[in-house]
């Protein structure tokens, strides 16, 4: 096992409000496109917030999933990959969705259960997918994604097409029998595969250490034989480059990779979930770590952007976002003889 | 046409879509140099290559959500288990990613699950049953039982080809001793999905089943014969979506029905085809509709206590003279 190397450095830095240059992990990549994954971040975290705001108001019909604090993990990650790329994102991926060109109104809708939500109305939240963007749908039973992405990786790899299949887990979810399955299967097949674990604290009410006996996620790459690599999950940069790392290792034939991205869950399991179980001082500890903060100030600091750059991107998303829930309120529910179309292709 | 058995059926149906159709591939336990534990698949990695013929870990789950992926990107897998008892490891992979995935997200998974079933070969509990029930409750899934020669072929590559997911279940008694004739290749006779067949055309009563139990049922109407009662046998041959029709059509024609399969009674498909004949056929009928199945137990080792278990000619005989005096 190894860890992202230079970049690294602690794994909880200390903020230091007089050095506001955050010392983000090294980067190619140039301003434009670190602009870019601020504005994928800022998306998340306000389209989250709308949301929020249609759940408290009645409109969304189930359960809401909040990515608060993990936004790193998830844009950071996805912009690692090429538009030949597969992605199977899971509940805290929103921002990996968003960054494979998935609309905030085609997620408000599917909150909503809209007519024109991209399953109908059949299927809620962030459970839908599509393959033109490169997006496989998950379904509820964790783990399961994982030899599903794995099959993916294995047909492109069969066809020829140069791609890389990504998909997510989180610490509860590599207690399942299909992580071991999945991940040792794509080992096996040595098959162009990245699977990042998301190592957020909590499994809905169980902490990580009820979940396993073992500090780091990533030590179980060498039970499969593959790398393992740990990540700060809440550095957009570093989840960016050791991702690039492992998809360029994965397109060059030489197989999976597990990375650990070390994160914390800033709201409960769902949004009816106080998180009343979690320590406080959990939340203070990871406060200071926000990973939007912290690109903000190492944009600010680093003479990246200056404030007007960023409030110019906000005040963009928040125009947009105005439109895309005027958007989604006005589609109507599902006509109730969709509910027996359907069934069979 | 060459004579075939029913396992070469099956073998010859694989062969001819892998040749045909380069986006068919296999994934299963001991199915390369080994040729499968039934030998269904011998030969097939010298003509095909390690890249089509997959050798996978003892991994049931991992093996079908490996297919379902590379279902979606266009391939054609099919997966084998090695006994379909081992299905049941693969469960939530068939019934919550495979079978729901068009309804839900409009994403066809075209893969194929299949391997041997059914018991009367001392297989005892873990290698012998029938789980078709449980699959039969979940939406999206297509089930098919072949019973015969022509049936294991064609049923076979109709399910390749079908977009949704099929469970193919063979029937491992049958595998080396039926035997009939076989056009393979392009002159290879495709059997839709969906599609009851009349095996036997008779007046006085109806026997609807499939798979091993389809050889008990015509072998029980010869028998009869001679006491002058004429069975009609429908042989299901797809178990879901169940042919309505045919179904419904044979109970009124005969009044007097007897579903005969190999599942445990409680839960079987064997119940769902007398609930639907029972409300859609009711007035048509002179007599009670018989699921005559297997007890309600795993399926035991001796054989003894097999031949207990299971259905058979004289047990079908019986049946058939209880129904047609009542």
């Amino acid at each position: 096992m190894k860890t992202t190397g230079k970049s690294w450095g602690p794994l909880h830095p200390k903020t230091d409000e007089t050095q506001p240059a955050e010392r983000l992990a090294k980067t190619g990549l140039p301003r434009e496109r670190q602009l870019e994954l601020y504005h994928f971040m800022k998306l998340t975290r306000m389209l989250e917030g709308r949301l929020g705001n249609l759940y408290r108001q009645g409109k969304v019909v189930g359960g809401l999933y909040s990515s608060l604090g993990q936004e790193a993990t998830a844009v950071g990650s996805a912009f690692a990959l090429e538009a030949q790329d597969m992605m199977g994102p899971l509940i805290r991926n929103l921002g990996s969705m968003l960054v494979r060109g998935v609309q905030p109104r085609e997620v408000m809708m599917q909150y909503m259960a809209k007519s024109d939500s991209p399953t109908g109305g059949k299927d809620g939240n962030t459970h839908f997918g599509d393959l033109k963007r490169g997006l496989v749908a998950p379904i509820s039973m964790l783990g399961a994604v994982i030899p599903v992405m794995a099959g993916v990786a294995l047909a492109g790899k069969m066809q020829g097409k140069n791609l890389v299949a990504l998909t997510y887990i989180g610490d509860g979810g590599t207690s399942t029998g299909d992580f071991h399955e999945g991940l040792n299967l794509a080992a096996v097949l040595n098959v162009p595969f990245v699977l990042i674990a998301e190592n957020n604290g909590w499994a809905y009410s169980t902490p990580v250490a009820k979940q396993m006996r073992i500090k780091n996620i990533a030590a179980r790459a060498a039970g499969y034989g593959i790398p393992g690599e740990i990540v700060d999950g809440n550095d957009v940069l570093a989840v960016y480059e050791v991702t690039k790392r492992a998809v360029e290792r994965a397109r060059a034939g030489a197989g999976p990779t597990l990375i650990e991205a070390k994160t914390f869950r800033m709201k409960g399991h769902a949004e009816h979930d106080d998180a009343g179980y979690v320590p406080k001082e959990q939340f203070e500890e990871w406060k200071p770590k926000d990973p939007l903060e912290r690109f903000e100030r190492h944009l600010l600091g680093n003479g990246l952007a200056g404030e007007e750059d960023l409030k110019a991107i906000v005040a963009k998303i928040d125009a947009q976002l105005n439109e895309e829930v005027d958007f989604a309120l006005a589609s109507p529910m599902p006509p109730p003889e969709r509910a027996f179309e359907g069934v069979y292709a | 046409m060459a004579t075939v058995t029913y396992l070469e059926a099956i073998r010859q149906a694989l062969w001819d879509e892998m040749e045909q159709d380069e986006r068919v591939f296999m994934l299963g336990q001991d199915i390369g140099t080994y040729g499968g534990a039934f030998r269904v698949t011998a030969g097939f990695l010298d003509k095909f290559g390690p890249e089509r013929i997959v050798d996978t870990p003892i991994s049931e789950s991992a093996m079908i959500g490996c297919a379902i992926g590379a279902s979606m990107m266009g391939l054609l897998p099919v997966v084998e288990m090695q006994f379909i008892d081992f299905i049941s490891c693969g469960f939530n992979q068939i019934i919550n990613f495979a079978a729901p995935s068009h309804y839900r997200w409009g994403q066809q998974v075209p893969i194929v699950v299949r391997g041997p079933a059914g018991g009367n070969v001392h297989g005892s509990a873990y290698h012998s049953q029938n789980p078709e029930s449980y699959f039969h409750h979940t939406p999206g899934l297509k089930i098919v039982a072949p019973g015969t020669v022509a049936d294991a072929y064609g049923l076979l590559r109709a399910a390749i080809h079908d977009p949704n997911p099929v469970l193919y279940f063979e029937h491992k008694y049958l595998y080396r001793r039926l035997k009939d004739e076989l056009a393979t290749g392009s002159d290879g006779v495709v059997v839709p999905i969906g599609q009851a067949r009349l095996a036997r055309e008779g007046r006085d009563l109806s026997v609807i089943t499939y798979g091993a139990m389809l050889q008990v049922a015509l072998e029980a109407a010869g028998r009869l014969e001679g006491d002058g009662i004429d069975l009609e046998v429908l042989d299901l041959r797809t178990l879901k979506p169940l042919d309505q029709e045919a179904i419904l059509a044979t109970a009124r024609k005969t009044s007097r029905v007897i579903v005969l399969t190999e599942e445990q009674t409680t839960g079987s498909v064997a119940g769902e085809v007398a609930a639907r004949i029972s409300q859609d056929a009711f007035e048509w009928l002179d007599g009670p509709v018989h699921r005559l199945c297997c007890p309600d137990t795993p399926v035991p080792y001796s054989p003894t206590l097999e031949e207990a278990y299971l259905p058979n000619v004289d047990k079908l005989v019986a049946k058939v003279r209880e129904l047609a005096s009542y």
